[in-house]
């Protein structure tokens, strides 16, 4: 770590480090972009990977967190703050010319709290209209719904992106750029759309049938999740993380309970642990297999679709009895989980594991080595380790390009340190690389639900919680290897019941971001076969 | 030979009677009247059977029950269906070309009635019968793709225009395989006309016949037909998962219940010509000097063979449809223009040297001689 | 007309939960009395309708996936006859709304609405879009989607089980079932038009529609 902060003290001498949860870094907003740059650069270990960039209202100041990994090692990280105090205008550097993840996550944190970035080439709002009154993350948000009315009168799509830049003499240009040429053919993929897997838009300029240009615009389904945690205890908080990403719900409350279990110090029961991974394990399964099904429907493959969603339903049959939910299954809590495994939950877990082995031989032979299917596939969508590093496309489809992201090996939580299992990675970085990699997946589960499956140990399955929590004042972070890639948390604390600040890391947003450079100059129709190997969930964007 | 259940004795005793009592110019016209109500009942009965039995068999392929409500087996789903079509709005949507729009879903449901409308159902089950059949199919089968393309043109709708494209290129290109594979019988049996090609195929079916380019000619047809109906792999035209619901995405209503029954049918059509070119038609499995076998067979009346051949294709049609992906229109007319033609154009070629060498089973085995 | 011979196969009316509600319905719209034959054609009409509701899924989230369960193998919509999910609003009798409707999407859901032909009915699918579920206190999220349009039947649940969703679908299917053709009486349904507020001038917008003329 000494090496880092050599590095981080040769480009920014009054950078002020702190060792706190992360190595944390504070700048002033002009010296971002050269840490930023020289962290980039960085030969041995270059901090390459922005795993989120979270936009905060500190009252006083108003600035953006980054977390920086490295694609070299990924447990190592680095967290970068810089504020401005200007509230009226408050503008910080982009560093969209390293990191394309920072495009739409900075054009996000313009909507939430009004901070511009100063060499971004596209500053319109995401998420939400361009019209709307008020920046909703921020403390002095007047929520009064006379402000922001519901209507019904449909609105014009502008593609006039505004945007600030420096020009060499250090003069800020305000300009607008249009995202489309004049003439372009361009049609609405979304938000209403049978394949696009939600509600997303993709404003997408065709050149006959080949796609010259995508335009992502999304937020229909934008449901404030960050802002309503502000107003919630901890316990609360728990219900929207599964409304997230609700195919892999189970996988985003545990990341939320282990954040809060960190900060609060709570020793979290064995039993409770190994039911946990068993879960999440489960609830990966069944999330690859509803990615998998959709991917076949989404390539015409309408009765890949039902048989990828008939072995679903055995898996939440589990969870069913477990718990009561199906998809949405509300059992981690903070200090364990809320309801034991029934009786036969081990009986039933070791029937599963042949059966969906025997289907796994099925689908290979169903469609894994269709000769149509292989057509659709392979060359297609292709993405390569670089650019799955740079838009921070992590899960199976990043591990489709090469890129060694699972958080469960580089970064272990919980059980994964004990369990034995192999990280499946592919180089070829097509759709049929990410498409095998869930099935892959899906059998590395069914290993490690084998190992675990026989010796859960008896015990509590709930450590003893205050009724109220309350976490010491902080910043706390925590990752989990979700269905779709790397999710994490963020919780800024002030000591308080409430989080002062919640921001969740989707996976799929990256997932969405890469869409536009790998479906260029593919086929309309292989936009939609892209897109379901992608995998992305929208609610899980839009929050 | 008795044919106690065939139609033929009651077709002749109509026919007479209407000579008997009217003049030839009314008996024509009764007759033809009465023609016509026949084909368009028949149409709108095999639709309505054809879509409950697609869904129970997608049902069957995917593990799940299908209709199953309405009546016994849910038989009656259709007719319901029907119902609700019958008397759903028709939205009039204002920006779109009013004539080509209202028109458009009418060519689709005239071409596959007229073409409908020669298909030997069984002995003298017949609406048009000429002695140019063959090239009559062809040509009212064609005008289909009109109405396709009017219906994405005229909707003012992107989707639907891609659609349409996407549908001319296929059709157009697929065309071309379906008439070759239809020539390479025609080369074979010697005549255009539907009845004769299915007399002739009395004790050796063309597919038999003409041994190995018929087969290969037999397959084209297969795979350029159900290309031409846009289904199956080949169904980008409506592509759901991309186009939403393709050219026809602006129709509600009965109009869309035209292209819905034309779909259909039009799987049944391909499936009922292969049937009549290649396998025999109605024709009863015979056999040379076995008059007893041959006399049990024809028991089994000539309609009932013709459904249960064409039944066999159109289930053979549906499993494709529903174990493949869908294609790409580049693999698709990759398919076409480098694969089938070429192949057809040299089949075609090989059966005329079959035929002129007497290669046909028919010239080298006289047993399978009418 | 008794609210019992209401027939569903399969499930006697006891067993359906608010039989009152659709009495109270029928009741209504048979104020005038029916004549014999038009009650008869109705009757056909009706049951036509009735088993060949073909949704259109306007699917934004969570509940969106139990919808597809629900198509799928294991539960099988197919049963009812309503497997036949139509992409486009034109050719589609149900829109099924599931998930949570927020204020960038409210226009858009009016918008597949108005394009869908009549007879079209509406099932709010979870709680988000009954009312807006978890999220009800958030800026961003319109507070169920009869804000935006009329809704025929409320389906409860955070996703609801595809149980439930054929209860509901049931339940439709039986309102469909007393419905008057002739004459062109339906139920009205519950649409609170008045909070639609115009961006532009500030004044509650009336939307015009078959129901509050």
């Amino acid at each position: 770590m000494s090496n880092i902060q050599d590095i981080i003290l040769n480009a920014v001498p009054e950078a002020l480090i702190e060792e706190k949860q992360k190595l944390t870094v504070t700048v002033e907003p002009k010296q971002l972009h050269p840490l930023v740059k020289a962290l980039y650069e960085n030969k041995d270990l270059p901090f390459d990977y922005l795993i989120s960039l979270i936009g905060m209202d500190w009252e006083d100041k108003l600035g953006v967190i980054y977390l920086f990994s490295s694609s070299k090692d990924m447990s190592q990280e680095i967290a970068v703050i810089t504020a401005t105090e200007d509230r009226e205008n408050p503008l910080l550097y982009s560093i969209t010319d390293m990191y394309e993840a920072a495009h739409l996550n900075e054009r996000e944190v313009y909507a939430m709290l009004g901070i511009r970035f100063i060499n971004n080439p596209d500053m319109r709002r995401f998420l939400l209209d361009g019209d709307w009154n008020g920046y909703p993350l921020c403390k002095d948000y007047d929520a009064d719904p006379t402000l922001n009315p519901i209507t019904i009168a449909n609105k014009e799509i502008t593609d006039l992106a505004p945007r600030i830049m420096e020009d060499e003499n250090g003069n800020l240009v305000e300009s607008v750029a249009n995202i489309f040429d004049e003439d372009d053919y361009i049609i609405n993929i979304g938000p209403q759309h049978p394949s696009t897997h939600g509600v997303m838009h993709f404003r997408t300029a065709l050149n006959g049938e080949v796609v010259k240009k995508i335009d992502v615009n999304s937020g229909y389904i934008h449901r404030g999740i960050e802002k309503m945690c502000e107003t919630m205890t901890y316990p609360q908080i728990l219900h929207l993380t599964d409304r997230l990403d609700y195919l892999s719900a189970g996988m985003n409350r545990h990341a939320l309970c282990m954040c809060i279990e960190k900060a609060a110090e709570i020793e979290v029961p064995m039993r409770a642990e190994y039911i946990r991974v068993i879960m999440d394990e489960l609830n990966r399964i069944s999330s690859h297999l509803l990615a998998w099904a959709a991917h076949c429907n989404d390539l015409g493959a309408t009765t890949a679709f039902v048989y990828g969603v008939r072995e679903r339903e055995h898996v939440l049959d589990i969870f069913d009895k477990t718990c009561g939910g199906r998809l949405i299954i509300n059992q981690n809590v903070v200090g364990g989980v809320m309801f034991d495994i029934y009786p036969d939950f081990q009986k039933d877990v070791k029937a599963f594991i042949p059966y969906m082995r025997e289907k796994l031989v099925e689908y290979d032979d169903f469609f894994s080595h269709n000769p149509i299917a292989l057509n659709r596939m392979v060359n297609v969508g292709n993405m390569s380790r670089e650019d799955a590093i740079t838009y921070a496309v992590t899960g199976p489809a990043g591990r489709g390009s090469g890129f060694s992201c699972d958080v469960r090996i580089h970064k272990p939580y919980s059980l994964y340190e004990k369990v034995e299992f192999k990280e499946v990675i592919r180089t070829e970085g097509d759709s049929y690389a990410r498409y095998m990699n869930r099935l892959d997946e899906i059998e590395q589960s069914l290993h490690i639900i084998e190992q675990l499956i026989d010796d859960i140990p008896e015990g509590e399955i709930l450590a003893k919680v205050k009724p109220i929590i309350r976490l010491p004042e902080g910043q706390y972070y925590q990752s989990v290897e979700a269905g779709k890639g790397e999710f994490a948390v963020f919780i800024e604390s002030k000591g308080d019941k409430f989080p002062y600040r919640v921001k969740f890391r989707s996976p799929s947003l990256a997932a969405v971001s890469v869409m536009p450079l790998i479906c260029k100059d593919e086929l309309l129709t292989d936009f939609i076969g892209i897109g379901g190997s992608m995998d992305y969930v929208i609610p899980d964007i839009d929050r | 030979m008795k044919q106690p259940l065939e139609l033929t004795g009651l077709i002749s005793n109509l026919h007479t009677f209407f000579r008997s009592n009217l003049t030839p110019f009314w008996a024509t016209v009764i007759e033809g009247a009465l023609v016509l109500i026949a084909v368009l009942a028949a149409y709108a009965i095999i639709a309505l059977a054809l879509i409950y039995i697609e869904r129970k068999i997608t049902a069957f392929f995917q593990s799940r029950l299908g209709p199953n409500r309405l009546g016994k087996y849910g038989w009656i789903q259709s007719v319901a269906d029907l119902i609700k079509i019958l008397i759903k709005e028709i939205i009039h949507i204002n920006k779109v070309d009013k004539v080509l729009f209202y028109a458009a879903p009418f060519f689709v449901i005239v071409s596959s009635v007229l073409t409908f409308g020669i298909i030997p159902f069984g002995q003298g089950l017949q609406a048009v019968d000429f002695n140019i059949g063959i090239v009559y199919i062809l040509a009212v089968s064609s005008i289909g793709i009109i109405g396709v393309l009017l219906a994405g043109w005229s909707s003012n709708n992107k989707y639907s225009m891609i659609g349409a494209m996407r549908s001319g290129a296929q059709f157009i290109s697929y065309e071309l395989s379906a008439g070759f594979a239809l020539m390479t019988v025609v080369v074979l049996s010697g005549t255009m006309q539907v009845s004769e090609i299915v007399e002739s195929q009395r004790y050796a079916w063309n597919v038999f016949n003409g041994h190995i380019p018929a087969m290969i000619a037999f397959v084209i047809y297969l795979i350029s037909g159900h290309a031409e109906t846009n289904r199956g792999p080949f169904d980008l035209p409506e592509a759901e998962g991309e186009l939403t619901a393709g050219y026809h995405t602006e129709y509600s209503g009965l109009q869309f219940g035209f292209f819905y029954l034309a779909e259909y049918l039009n799987m049944f059509i391909i499936a009922a010509i292969a049937t009549t070119v290649f396998l025999g038609g109605w024709m009863p499995i015979q056999v040379q000097g076995w008059d007893g076998f041959n006399q049990v067979m024809w028991y089994i009346p000539s309609y009932v063979w013709f459904f249960a051949k064409t039944g066999v294709l159109i289930f053979f049609s549906l499993w494709v449809r529903w174990s493949f992906p869908r294609l790409r229109i580049d693999l698709l007319l990759n398919l076409e223009w480098k694969y089938l033609l070429p192949i057809n154009l040299v089949n075609i070629i090989v059966m005329v040297v079959v035929v002129l060498l007497g290669w046909t089973l028919e010239d080298l085995f006289p047993i399978f001689r009418p | 007309m008794d609210v019992n011979k209401v027939k569903i196969k399969a499930l006697p009316s006891d067993d359906f939960k608010d039989n009152e509600t659709l009495q109270a319905y029928i009741d209504e719209l048979n104020a005038t009395g029916t004549n014999v034959v038009v009650g008869k054609l109705d009757q056909m009409i009706n049951w036509g309708r009735a088993n060949s509701l073909w949704p259109l899924a306007f699917a934004t989230s969570c509940c969106g996936i139990e919808f597809m369960a629900a198509a799928a193998a294991h539960y099988d919509l197919a049963r009812f006859g309503m497997e036949v999910v139509r992409n486009s609003p034109r050719q589609a009798d149900l829109m099924v709304v599931a998930g949570t409707i927020v204020h960038k999407m409210g226009p858009l859901l009016r918008r597949v609405y108005d394009q869908m032909a009549e007879p079209k009915y509406v099932v709010a699918m979870g709680a988000c879009a009954i009312s807006g579920g978890p999220f009800v206190n958030s800026y961003h999220v319109i507070n169920g989607a009869d804000k935006i349009i009329p809704v025929d039947v409320y389906i409860p649940g955070c996703p609801p089980r595809p149980e439930s969703l054929f209860y509901g679908l049931l339940q439709l299917q039986r309102k469909v079932k007393v419905e008057k053709f002739f004459g062109n009486k339906r139920i009205v349904r519950p649409y609170n038009p008045d909070t639609l507020i115009n961006p532009k001038t500030g004044e509650t917008v009336k939307v015009e529609n078959e129901f509050n003329k």
